[in-house]
């Protein structure tokens, strides 16, 4: 009984009037939290899968033949980098301080950018040289979970976008404020999920 | 009445609130952490000084302990808050689920293909 919140239980707001605002984002974010962890056994199922078919290679490349560490080490970094200037986004939110968090918004949109940048880069790259998704189970398995962590960072991007349009617009108010803190669990999860893309994808396939 | 003034002088919900969100000193803590749990792994593989073997227990735990920074630095989960609980307790729950997919899917597979091919 002691693991069930007080704000989950009903009746609970009657007791303490004064709290809602607050118990309603911790129902938000709760909420939103569960949708996470329901999107990390959709990530889990395609790491089941590449786990599964990675050698697989019909004759072609292998991991070994081509990831290049150097290069996913400095998409780790912009990744890492934009997470903790996300954390000094929520911090200046959480302070009422609009301009301080449009610009921490904005540097963790532009290190987003440059991860979605190099990740476009590296699939054009292989595409072009006649390792595309089609060729083996094993490229097929790894475009599918490397592009569906690309997928959810470009829409965390886009969602990042619009939050920012409605921070300049309408300031922070509690709500938006909600949202934001929504947005940086789905950020800080996705760099979660990169931990285990380049671990297992990466670093392991170019053991 | 700003937002952050409404909670100071409500002392239970002020420790919460702090739980919750996390200060500068929790994010730069958590960011060295990571960093070092990054530098590691990819050293240990692109140097390839180690064995096969070694090289694979550690990004394997290097990666666990850096998931755990994250939780605890970025997202905050703790088992201090009732929010805090209800979401470290929903992470576990959805951990279990996880190696039970992955775990035994791999498993299954493995074997099957080991019995098909050898």
């Amino acid at each position: 009984m002691s693991t069930i919140p007080a704000s989950l239980k009903p009746g609970s707001h009657a007791a303490d009037h004064g709290h809602d605002e607050h118990h309603h984002e911790g129902h938000q974010l709760f909420g939103f939290w569960v949708y996470l962890m329901t999107d990390c056994l959709l990530f889990a199922s395609f790491f089941a899968t590449y786990a599964v078919l990675f050698m697989n290679t019909a004759g072609g490349v292998s991991g070994k033949d081509i990831f290049e560490l150097d290069f996913v080490a400095v998409e780790t970094a912009a990744l890492l980098l934009s997470s903790i200037t996300f954390g000094f986004a929520m911090i200046a939110a959480h302070a009422q301080k609009k301009g301080a968090t449009l610009a921490w918004l904005l540097v963790t949109f532009a290190f987003g950018a440059v991860f979605i940048g190099m990740e476009i880069y590296e699939f054009h790259h292989l595409i072009v040289h006649g390792n595309g998704p089609q060729t083996s189970a094993f490229l097929t398995a790894f475009f599918s979970l490397v592009g569906l962590h690309g997928c959810h960072v470009t829409a965390g991007l886009i969602w990042m976008a619009v939050m920012m349009i409605d921070v300049a617009k309408n300031g922070l108010r509690p709500r938006t404020v909600t949202r934001l803190g929504c947005l940086s669990l789905f950020w800080h999860f996705l760099d979660i999920v990169w931990i285990c893309v380049f671990t297992v994808v990466y670093l392991m396939g170019a053991m | 009445m700003s937002h952050s003034d409404s909670h100071a002088f409500e002392h239970g919900h002020g420790d919460s609130h702090a739980a919750g969100h996390g200060d500068v000193k929790s994010y730069v803590i958590g960011f060295v952490l990571s960093v070092i749990l990054t530098v590691i792994p990819f050293w240990a593989v692109m140097d390839g000084g180690l064995s096969k073997g070694a090289t694979f227990a550690t990004i394997v735990v290097m990666a666990i302990v850096q998931i755990w920074v994250h939780l605890k630095y970025f997202l905050h989960l703790n088992f201090v808050t009732e929010d805090g609980k209800a979401s470290s307790w929903s992470f576990i729950f959805s951990a279990l689920i996880i190696v039970m997919v992955v775990g035994l899917s791999v498993w299954i597979i493995y074997e099957s293909n080991a019995m098909m091919m050898y």
